[in-house]
Formats: structure tokens, C-alpha cells, sequence
């Protein structure tokens, strides 16, 4: 295949597209978290358990939205299990998030056992008579699955949140200084639970849209460490939305030029190109940290306990 | 047990804030024991009382922020009850905390938004913000972001807040603790005004001086209670200081005369940039310190000390092995270990975190300075029992008040654990010892101690460097000051001769920066 | 009425001890639970997990197998979580361990070598491990990434090379085909302590590093040092203590260990370099220094248990055809237990009224 051909384009870019979005999704949600102070390490557990209870709710149902809501609900309810232990009882956040991913890989398994080798009638693309038709342009404007545009959605809702309500001030001040906040009045706990339970669910759906649309089965172990990429990302994109979606697609489009290349048969051994998504992030890490000029950028009250004093 | 009020304009009406006997315990502690107080409209009210009277809790009940165990709160006659911060604000309760509550990566309006209550819309906020500053002579520029602020406009910030929500009484505390001479006076035109507005202010102070120039009454409280009511205009700081003290406190005798000898401590021309982008740069610093003698150095927090601080002890060096000398050996290029083993000894600002590792037993904390010189390592094994017998020499000597033998340094009391600090360096017999705010936060009964021990230390041949905001403390116990303004070092003046005005003037810079000698002169 | 968290003035040493135990007797509480949810007979579940592989000598050697590495990778990870930076990746460095030893027993395979092949390996294992660990340590240190996610990528790398490694170049010619170098020479793999059992030379090396490690964090000036960067590091450097140092050392010695522990897994129980010879155990570990509390003797204990439940897992797959991840599970809700109990060793949870209105001050 010619490697300007259009066709091939298209589908490349709609295969970004489609590997980028949990990606960002699930680092959306990860922002809100941490631009009010928490780390949640956890992300990899909530999505995998996300993409279990996702799948599950499908197929019993035949229903995408009713998957998807399992995914979202799944989700929020692990983030719940991290609030009650970092913001109720103090525990250090580092070890509740890694605790929580071993315990969703553990949870995706005994869930999603029943399922495997099952299959769905994966999420219905968007198709609008005349638009959709556009050569090029069309398919990945107008032809995409809900959770594409549900993405993008997010994330400017999320920017708006943050950057034009009164509501994400407060959560962006609790993410800065939570002793300030809390002697201002603010409820810095019960912000931090509301982040931490967006993030969940962000997380629960972000799983979930990988059995129910990316890949119409489930298999153990199919976020692949997407949780992880999706923390990174977080960090990469200096916590402002606008450049955590560049981070996503970029991401998206290490993961799938990778693929292609394996398929040129370049003689390069396939699993160093599975490798290079890991690589790229540790090198953006690196590269992230070093051009971090002035101060850091991060929340300041980030991944610090908080007690409030009565 | 009150006084005579001061003024009897007051008969027959009803005080704008009265509380009876407040009283708030945490487990068996009586921070506030049955407090009655009364706030009158068109007044300033002086709070005062040593560290750990109780003058926080109290002013924390009144905004809401505590709870009390008994007694009631009055406003405007009628009985208050708060569930909040937010609701003593709309009352008209106003706070301007010492310690503010800002947040540094946000803009001036974004954080004067996050102080009210967001009744109005971002935009006509920040216009009014800019209107009030203006009006008050606090000008304020509401983009900025508040790490790029000084000190004394961070205040600001927190004024203007305050003044924006046209409170009816307005509540202060230490206020002055972080401005020059020169902007204190700045900030009494400004109270003033208010007063005459018909506000009610609450100033919490223990600098006597101040009370006095600006207060119609003070109210005393010691240990949680209330001592007296006055006014201080008519009493003498040393009246006011026995009330809010009690019993006499010993005068802190200087000996006779301190032999000086040789240059201990010199520096040369110190430049160093700093950490991080919120901190000071240091630019050529000099100064030269003999045995038996103790250098102050003045100025307002922020100024460059905490660096100079890393920069003598050896947290941050240069290349350069002329820069700090100890002893005659250029010490410029030593990490913190090998200047402690050329003799030097450092107590720092921070007690819980910096001087001390929180959670860590006292004997590892002595462990913490003394692994360098003092023989509790051989051979890579630590020796417990020398720790331990460094904690109980500590402890008899500087009178180290605590539960057990060996307890974690947290849960010493500040005035406890700032003795524990600079005994387990003035044990090491050092022969020179730079300290940073020695008494901040410290009772009045540790601070002697601490003062004397400082004094004893110098008649013994040692070099003493104290750095300290408090002005009256430094008078006290050196024989040179020396300010520190924006990363400059004054010429050292001799204490006798340092008066306040000349001290002001250099915290505010004339003389050291040009840009601000305009600004003093101007102000 | 309301629950709130305050703080102890100091903490409570009885809480310490106990915490674990807790912690352990909530889990057996939840799995319970789960084992009746799953529709099998709880009470037999609770004694197929960890009464039966207490009963036979072979599965008390099976213990003491599965439990080497895991404490030794543990103690390597204590180190640094003491000094409060986050190794995530022991299973990357215990995985390139494995496979930097390898290559001396592959190299030689088939050659008539001498007994330094193994002592050798182990080196090699154990130095493989620590460089690998220096890749996040030197990223945190000299550019301040987080070492989480980078050790953590690198763990995908590792697994990945491997595999390329057994089903490429070191396969085995007359494997027929499988993914896997050729079964290690005798001077290739690690003795076994009792004739006819399974405990070998590694569970020496285990009780060895514990012992160093227990000597060098309570009595020497290292182990202090490592424990003040960790607690209070502006305090450990006006101690004069190298925060940058000690992270890459504790990196290092980490690194080493999980290697070390790769190597000796590789070279004994299992015999040659396959991909997947590691059921986890990096990940494992990380349990296993909490439930431990990152003291070298707990570590020892809590990787005795944590085997235990390993061994019984499978026991328990195949007696009552209980999945296998609900071992996960069970050590996942462990962690949380114990993190949960040990927060009580630093505070208090008290009953508040809340017949006055707790301040809460809305915006």
C-alpha cells in the first residue's frame, strides 16, 4: 500500500483516533484528580475493572450505554475504596494506588472469567447522510463511535470546569494549598472525593470502551498498562487539559505506527516495536521534567496528606 | 477580674461583639478558660498575651473556625452561634490571618475571589478589588500570581480581602510581624481610617510598643485566661509585660565583658543564586565575626535569610573555599558534616522538619548533627548509649521538659524542643554557632534559656551569629546588628548605636537597594 | 455523630505490633465472604489455603521456594520505600536479572565448565538487576521524573525482551519449537539443600540478606541515614546527608536483589529462561514490604505468608476449581487491611458530636 494513498491515511488516522481515545479519557479524569491534590495510582486497576464490568454489562444486557454505565459505575466504586482509605483514614497514596491496581487485576479476572471468548456487537460509528460521506475528512469527523466525541466533550467540559467556574477555582486552590483552602472554610476533603470519584469513573470508562468498541471481546489483562501511559500524560501535559489531548494523540500514534511498521516487515523484532510506547513515555517523562523551567507546575499539595485540624 | 473600662462613652448601648465565658478545651487542655471580652464599634482593641496564651483560639472561635466547649458569643446584643467562617463573614467578620492563607500558583484576584463568597461575578470582583486597593493606599495588581509577591504585599492581599467584605470588625493577628518599621506605620494610617469609618478592629500583638501608639484598649490573656482589661495608654510596657507574663522573668545578664578575639567566622564577598524561583539571590556578602562576639542580623522574613543560612552551614556551596571561613580554614567548598567537623554548629529556623526529624526519638535527632563530630560512630555502627547520654546532658543542662527519656521530637512543646535544638550544638563545645530565629514561637521561660545559653556560649570564646525578626531580641543579646535586605548585607552597626529608626530604615532597604531608598523616602 | 481522624502525639507501639494481625484476620473476614459469593464451601477454602500446605513436607519446601524471592526482592524494596522513593519496577530488574545470568548459562551450555559458571551467574544476575534499576533512579535524580511510572515502563520493556530473547536468539534448537533456551548444565543451576527436595541454596541467600539488612537499618549509620532522607529530608541534609546519593544506592542495592532473586529462580527452580517464569513475584513483593512494614524481619514473615497463600491458591485451583486470581484478590484486600490498620499506629479515630454544626464553611 502506498504509504500516501488517502485511503491508508484515513484509516490510520482513524485508528489514532480510536487507540488514543482511552487514553485521554482516562487521563482526563486523572487531571481533575490531581489538580485537587491526590495522586491516584490506581488508574490501571479502575480501567481493567472497567473493562470487565463494561464487557459484562453488554453482553447481559445487548446494550452499549447500559456496558458503558457499568464500566463508569465500576470505576467510581474502586476510586471509592482509594477515597475511604487517603482521604478518610490518611493513608500514604502511592501504596493505596498501587494496592488498588493489584487488587482491580485480581477483581478484572474473577469478573471477566465468565466472559471470555465472548463476543459483542461492538459501539455503532456515527453516520450522518452526506457528511459521513466526505471523502477523508468525513469518516473521521462525522463517522465516529460516542466515545470519541464523548472524549473530546470531556475534556472541554472539563476546561471549562476548571478554568471558567467558581467550582473548579476552589479545586484548583485545593490542589495548591489545602491548608490555605481549609482556613478559608472550603471542604478540602469532600472536593478531593468528588475529584477522586471523577477520576474513578473517567478511569471505569475509559476500560470499558476497549471491550465495547475498540475490540468487540474482553480479555484478561487488555489495558496492557494504559493506566499507567494515561498518568504519565498527566505530567506530560503540565496538568492543563489543552495539552493533555496533544499528549493523547500523540501516544495513540506511537502505539499504532508501531503496528504498521511491524507489518512492512522492516526485520526489526516485533516485540521492540511493542516496547516503544513504554519507551517514548520514559523519555517524555524525562524530557517533561528537564525542560520544567521556573517552578514546578505540578499542584503544589500534590500526593500530600491532609488532616484537618478541628 | 476586668479592669476598669476604659471609656465610659460605652454606658447603655450594646458592644458590637461580646463573649462569655468562652471556654474550649482539647482533651484536658483549657486553651480558652471562661473568657469575657467586649468590642466596642470605633475602636481598636489590643489582644495580648505571650505565645500560647490562648489569643488564637480565641480569635479562631470568634470567626467560626473552632467550636467552643462552653460559654456563648453576643453580636449586636443577640446570641451567635457559627457554623463557619463563611457565616461569621456575612455577619461582617472580618480575618486577616499571621499566617496567610494564599495560594501561590494563583492570580491576586483569583485568590481575593476565593475569600469571599462569590456572590458576584469574577470580572465586577476584579474591578472592585482594584477600586478598594486604590481607596486605602494597597495597590494591587490583580494578575499577578502570588508567588511573585513580596511579603508585605501578600499582606495586602489579605487586607484588601478583608476590607471587601465592608466587615464591621476587622480581626488582626501579628500583623506586623512580617513588615518594616516603615510599613507598619503604613498599616496604622490604614486601620486608622477604618476606625474612623466606624469599624470595630481586634489587633492580636506582643509588641508592646505598637499597643501602645495605636490601641484605646487591650485585653490581657495568660494561660488561657483573661488577666486584665486596660488602657494602654495609661500603663508602661513594663506593666503591660508583667500582666501578660506573671511572674518576673530573669533579666538576662550579659557577662561583664566578653574578651573578643580572633576572627572565627568571616565571609567574602558571598553571591548565590537561589533554588528555586521564589527565593532571594545573594549578592556580595561580607561580614567578620570574632570569638566572644555575637553578631545579630535584622530583617524581615524573606530577604534572603533562609539562603544565607543554607550558605553558612554548608546545605549549598560554592566552588569557592574563600567564601565562608571558619576558624582561618576556607570552608566555602565543605559540605554541612565537614564544616561541623571544623568546629561550627547550625540551629535553623524550622524546628519540625528542618532542626529535627519529626517522628525520629531525640536520640536520633542527636544522632542527626552530632554522627559528624561527636564519637557516636565507629566503624560505620552507630552507638546508641552516646546518643542517649547526649539526649540526657541536653536535658539537664537546658532544662528539657518532656514525657519519657527518649520521646519523638514532635511531641516535645516548641519552647521543649528549641532548647533540645541548640543544647545538642552548644554541648558540641563549637567554635562558632550561626542561629537562625532562636526564640520565634517560644515561651518566655525557654527563651531566656535559650538567650542566656547564647550569651554563656559567647563568653566562652565561641562566635555567635543570631539571625532573628525580633527586633527587641537582638537588642537584648549582641553587640553588633547587621540587616539583611534583599539579599544584601548592611555594614554592621554596633548595638548601642542601632536605633530603631536606622534599623527600619535598613529593613526597608535604603542604603542597600537603590530602588527601595526611593520607595522609603517616598513613603 | 461523626468520625474524625487526629493525630497522636506520638506513635502507638501496641497498634504497630498488632496492626498486621488485623489487617490479616479482615482479610480472612472478606475472603470468606468472596468464597461464599463464588458459591464455595468457606470453611473448606480457608483450610485448603493455608492449613493444608502447612501439613507436608513438600509444600512447606514450597513455601520456603516461593517465599526466596519475594523477600528477597522486598528487602531490596523496603530500602527504598523507607527512603520514600517508589520502586515499582522489581519486576523489570528481577526479569533482566534472570536473563543477564542467563547469558552466561546459555553461553556455555553444553561446554564442559567449571563450578564458577554459577557464582558467576549470580554476579552477573545481581549486577544485571541494580544497572537496570539505575535507568529510573538516574532519570529521577539527575531530571527529576517520577520514578514510578519510569521503573514501571521499564518493567513492560523487560518482559517484552525477554520474550523476544527465548523465542529468538537463545531458543533452544531442539526445543521443538517452544519458547525457551536449552535446560541448564548442573554447574548452572543452583544446588538443592536436601536430597529429594525442592529447597535450595537461594533460601540461604534470603535468610543471609535479611540478617544484613535488619544489622544495617537498625544499627548503622547507613541504614539511619536512609531512614531520615525518607522521613524528613530537609532534615537528613542538614544532617549532611546525600538524598541524591541514597536514592541511587538504594536503587542500586534494590536492582541487585531483585536481580539476584531473578537469576536464582531461574537457575533452580525453574531450570531454563522461558517467558512467564515469573508468576509476579515483583509485584508481590511490593505487598510483601508493606505487610511486613518495611522492617526485615516482618519481610521475612509476611513472605512466608504471602507463599503460603500462593501455594494454597493453586492447591485450592485444583481441589475446588477456585480461579487463581482470587489470590490476587486476597493479597490486593491484604494490602488495603494493613494500610488501613497502620494508619491507626499515627492516628486516632475519634466520635465527634456534630450536635453543633462542624464548621464547614461553604463557598
Amino acid at each position: 500500500m502506498e504509504l500516501l494513498d488517502p485511503k491508508f491515511l484515513e484509516s490510520v488516522i482513524l485508528s489514532i483516533l480510536a487507540a488514543s481515545t482511552p487514553l485521554l479519557i482516562a487521563a482526563t479524569g486523572e487531571l481533575v484528580t490531581e489538580r485537587s491534590g491526590v495522586l491516584n495510582l490506581g488508574v490501571e486497576g479502575m480501567m481493567i475493572v472497567g473493562a470487565a464490568c463494561g464487557f459484562g454489562g453488554a453482553w447481559l444486557t445487548g446494550s452499549i450505554i447500559v456496558g458503558a454505565i457499568c464500566g463508569i459505575v465500576a470505576g467510581a466504586l474502586m476510586s471509592l475504596i482509594f477515597a475511604l482509605m487517603t482521604l478518610g483514614l490518611a493513608v500514604n497514596q502511592v501504596a493505596t494506588g498501587l494496592a488498588l491496581t493489584i487488587l482491580g487485576i485480581g477483581l478484572s479476572g474473577l469478573i471477566g472469567a465468565g466472559f471470555v471468548g465472548e463476543r459483542i456487537t461492538p459501539a455503532a460509528h456515527l453516520y450522518i447522510p452526506g457528511l459521513t460521506d466526505i471523502p477523508f475528512a468525513g469518516r473521521i469527523l462525522f463517522g465516529e463511535d460516542a466515545f470519541v466525541y464523548l472524549s473530546l466533550a470531556l475534556l472541554i467540559g472539563v476546561w471549562w470546569f476548571l478554568y471558567r467556574t467558581r467550582a473548579g477555582l476552589v479545586l484548583r486552590a485545593a490542589g495548591d494549598n489545602h491548608v490555605s483552602a481549609h482556613a478559608l472554610g472550603y471542604p478540602v476533603l469532600r472536593i478531593r472525593l468528588f475529584a477522586v470519584m471523577f477520576g474513578g469513573a473517567c478511569a471505569g470508562l475509559a476500560g470499558a470502551y476497549l471491550p465495547l468498541a475498540y475490540t468487540p471481546f474482553f480479555i484478561p489483562g487488555m489495558t496492557a498498562g494504559r493506566g499507567w501511559i494515561a498518568l504519565a500524560l498527566v505530567v506530560f501535559a503540565s496538568w492543563r487539559p489543552g495539552r493533555l489531548a496533544i499528549g493523547a494523540y500523540l501516544f495513540g500514534a506511537v502505539t499504532i505506527l508501531q503496528l504498521h511498521v511491524q507489518a512492512f516487515g522492516l526485520g526489526i523484532p516485533s516485540q521492540f516495536m511493542s516496547s516503544l510506547p513504554y519507551l517514548a513515555t520514559v523519555i517524555v517523562l524525562v524530557l517533561i521534567s528537564r525542560a520544567r523551567t521556573g517552578g514546578s507546575t505540578a499542584p503544589a499539595a500534590l500526593g500530600n496528606t491532609f488532616v484537618p485540624d478541628r | 477580674m476586668s479592669d476598669s473600662t476604659p471609656v465610659s462613652r460605652h454606658s447603655g448601648e450594646t458592644p458590637l461583639l461580646q463573649t462569655v465565658g468562652l471556654t474550649k478545651r482539647y482533651g484536658s487542655f483549657a486553651a480558652n478558660d471562661s473568657i469575657d471580652i467586649d468590642i466596642w464599634p470605633q475602636e481598636i482593641h489590643a489582644l495580648l498575651g505571650e505565645n500560647g496564651a490562648g489569643k488564637s483560639t480565641l480569635v479562631k472561635t470568634i470567626y467560626g473556625l473552632v467550636q467552643p466547649s462552653e460559654g456563648e458569643m453576643r453580636w449586636e446584643g443577640k446570641r451567635m452561634v457559627l457554623s463557619g467562617p463563611s457565616e461569621a463573614r456575612s455577619r461582617g467578620i472580618a480575618m486577616v490571618f499571621q499566617h496567610f492563607s494564599l495560594f501561590d500558583n494563583l492570580t491576586v484576584a483569583e485568590n481575593v475571589a476565593l475569600g469571599l463568597d462569590g456572590k458576584e461575578s469574577f470580572k465586577d470582583m476584579s474591578a472592585r478589588l482594584e477600586q478598594v486597593s486604590r481607596t486605602y493606599g494597597l495597590p494591587l495588581d490583580p494578575r499577578r500570581e502570588v508567588w511573585q509577591l513580596s511579603v508585605g504585599e501578600r499582606q495586602r492581599i489579605e487586607i484588601v480581602r478583608a476590607l471587601m467584605q465592608n466587615p464591621k470588625f476587622l480581626i488582626l493577628d501579628e500583623p506586623t510581624a512580617v513588615l518594616t518599621p516603615q510599613e507598619a506605620d503604613q498599616l496604622f494610617i490604614v486601620l486608622n481610617r477604618l476606625k474612623s469609618e466606624g469599624r470595630a478592629i481586634l489587633y492580636i500583638s506582643h509588641k508592646l510598643d505598637e499597643v501602645k501608639r495605636l490601641c484605646d484598649t487591650a485585653t490581657i490573656l495568660r494561660g488561657g485566661k483573661k488577666v486584665s482589661t486596660c488602657n494602654p495608654k495609661a500603663e508602661t510596657a513594663a506593666s503591660l509585660a508583667r500582666m501578660m507574663v506573671g511572674t518576673e522573668i530573669k533579666e538576662v545578664k550579659a557577662a561583664a565583658a566578653r574578651k573578643i578575639t580572633v576572627p572565627r567566622l568571616v565571609v567574602n564577598d558571598l553571591c548565590l543564586e537561589p533554588d528555586d524561583p521564589h527565593g532571594v539571590r545573594l549578592q556580595n556578602i561580607s561580614l567578620e565575626l570574632r570569638g566572644g562576639e555575637i553578631l545579630g542580623i535584622a530583617g524581615v522574613a524573606g530577604n534572603g535569610q533562609d539562603e544565607f543560612f543554607s550558605a553558612l552551614s554548608g546545605e549549598r556551596y560554592s566552588n569557592d573555599p574563600g567564601t565562608v571561613v571558619i576558624d582561618g580554614i576556607g570552608a566555602g567548598h565543605l559540605s554541612i558534616t565537614q564544616r561541623r567537623k571544623l568546629g561550627a554548629a547550625f540551629v535553623p529556623e524550622e524546628r519540625l522538619g528542618h532542626g529535627t526529624a519529626p517522628r525520629m526519638k531525640l536520640s536520633e535527632n542527636a544522632l542527626l548533627t552530632g554522627h559528624a563530630a561527636s564519637g557516636m560512630v565507629r566503624f560505620g555502627f552507630v552507638d546508641t548509649p552516646a546518643t542517649l547520654s547526649t539526649v540526657d546532658r541536653t536535658t539537664q543542662t537546658f532544662d528539657v521538659r518532656k514525657a519519657k527519656r527518649d520521646p519523638e521530637a514532635a511531641s516535645l512543646s516548641g519552647g521543649n524542643l528549641q532548647k533540645f535544638i541548640v543544647g545538642r550544638e552548644i554541648l558540641r563545645n563549637p567554635a562558632v554557632l550561626v542561629v537562625s530565629q532562636p526564640t520565634w514561637g517560644v515561651d518566655a521561660g525557654a527563651a531566656a534559656v535559650i538567650r542566656q545559653a547564647l550569651l554563656d556560649l559567647a563568653a566562652a570564646g565561641a562566635a555567635v551569629l543570631v539571625t532573628s525578626q525580633d527586633l527587641d531580641e537582638l537588642a537584648e543579646i549582641t553587640d553588633r546588628i547587621a540587616v539583611m535586605f534583599h539579599g544584601r548585607l548592611s555594614e554592621a552597626l554596633p548595638t548601642a548605636e542601632a536605633t530603631r529608626e536606622k534599623l527600619g530604615l535598613l529593613m526597608g532597604g535604603s542604603g542597600l537597594d537603590p530602588k527601595e531608598t526611593a520607595h522609603a523616602a517616598g513613603a | 455523630m461523626q468520625l474524625v481522624l487526629e493525630k497522636r502525639a506520638e506513635r502507638s507501639n501496641t497498634i504497630a505490633l498488632v496492626s498486621p494481625l488485623i489487617a490479616i484476620g479482615l482479610t480472612i473476614v472478606t475472603m470468606v465472604i468472596l468464597f461464599a459469593i463464588l458459591g464455595k464451601n468457606p470453611a473448606l477454602a480457608l483450610r485448603v489455603y493455608f492449613i493444608d500446605p502447612l501439613t507436608d513436607s513438600y509444600s512447606l519446601q514450597e513455601i520456603a521456594v516461593k517465599a526466596t524471592p519475594l523477600v528477597m526482592i522486598a528487602i531490596g524494596l523496603s530500602l527504598c520505600y523507607l527512603a520514600n522513593v517508589w520502586n515499582i519496577g522489581a519486576e523489570g530488574q528481577f526479569l533482566i536479572g534472570a536473563v543477564a545470568g542467563s547469558w552466561l548459562a546459555v553461553k556455555t551450555n553444553g561446554t564442559d565448565a567449571g563450578p564458577w559458571v554459577l557464582p558467576a551467574m549470580l554476579v552477573m544476575g545481581a549486577t544485571g538487576g541494580a544497572l537496570y534499576a539505575l535507568i529510573p533512579a538516574i532519570c529521577k535524580v539527575r531530571f527529576g521524573a517520577s520514578e514510578i511510572l519510569t521503573s514501571l515502563m521499564l518493567v513492560y520493556v523487560a518482559d517484552l525482551f525477554l520474550d523476544y530473547l527465548v523465542r529468538g536468539p537463545w531458543r533452544d534448537p531442539n526445543g521443538f519449537n517452544f519458547p525457551t533456551t536449552a535446560e541448564f548444565d548442573p554447574v548452572a543451576t543452583v544446588p538443592i539443600l536436601v536430597e529429594g527436595g525442592r529447597l535450595h541454596l537461594g533460601a540461604i541467600f534470603a535468610l543471609i540478606v535479611v540478617f544484613a539488612a535488619a544489622v544495617m537499618l537498625s544499627r548503622m549509620i547507613k541504614g539511619f541515614e536512609i531512614r531520615v532522607v525518607g522521613a524528613a529530608p530537609r532534615a537528613a541534609r542538614f544532617g549532611g546527608f546525600n538524598s541524591k546519593q541514597l536514592i541511587v544506592l538504594t536503587f542500586a542495592i534494590s536492582g541487585a536483589l531483585s536481580g539476584l532473586a531473578g537469576i536464582i529462580e531461574v537457575a533452580g527452580p525453574v531450570g531454563h529462561l522461558q517467558p512467564g517464569f515469573s508468576p509476579g513475584y515483583g509485584f508481590t513483593a511490593i505487598i510483601v514490604a508493606f505487610l511486613g512494614r518495611l522492617n526485615p524481619v516482618g519481610i521475612l514473615i509476611a513472605g512466608l505468608f504471602l507463599a503460603l497463600t500462593f501455594i494454597g491458591g493453586e492447591q485450592a485451583q485444583i481441589a475446588m476449581k477456585i480461579p487463581l486470581d482470587v489470590t490476587k484478590v486476597f493479597q490486593g484486600i491484604l494490602l488495603f487491611y494493613v494500610l488501613a490498620c497502620d494508619s491507626l499506629i499515627l492516628y486516632r479515630i475519634r466520635l465527634v458530636s456534630t450536635s453543633r454544626q462542624v464548621p464547614s464553611g461553604t463557598a
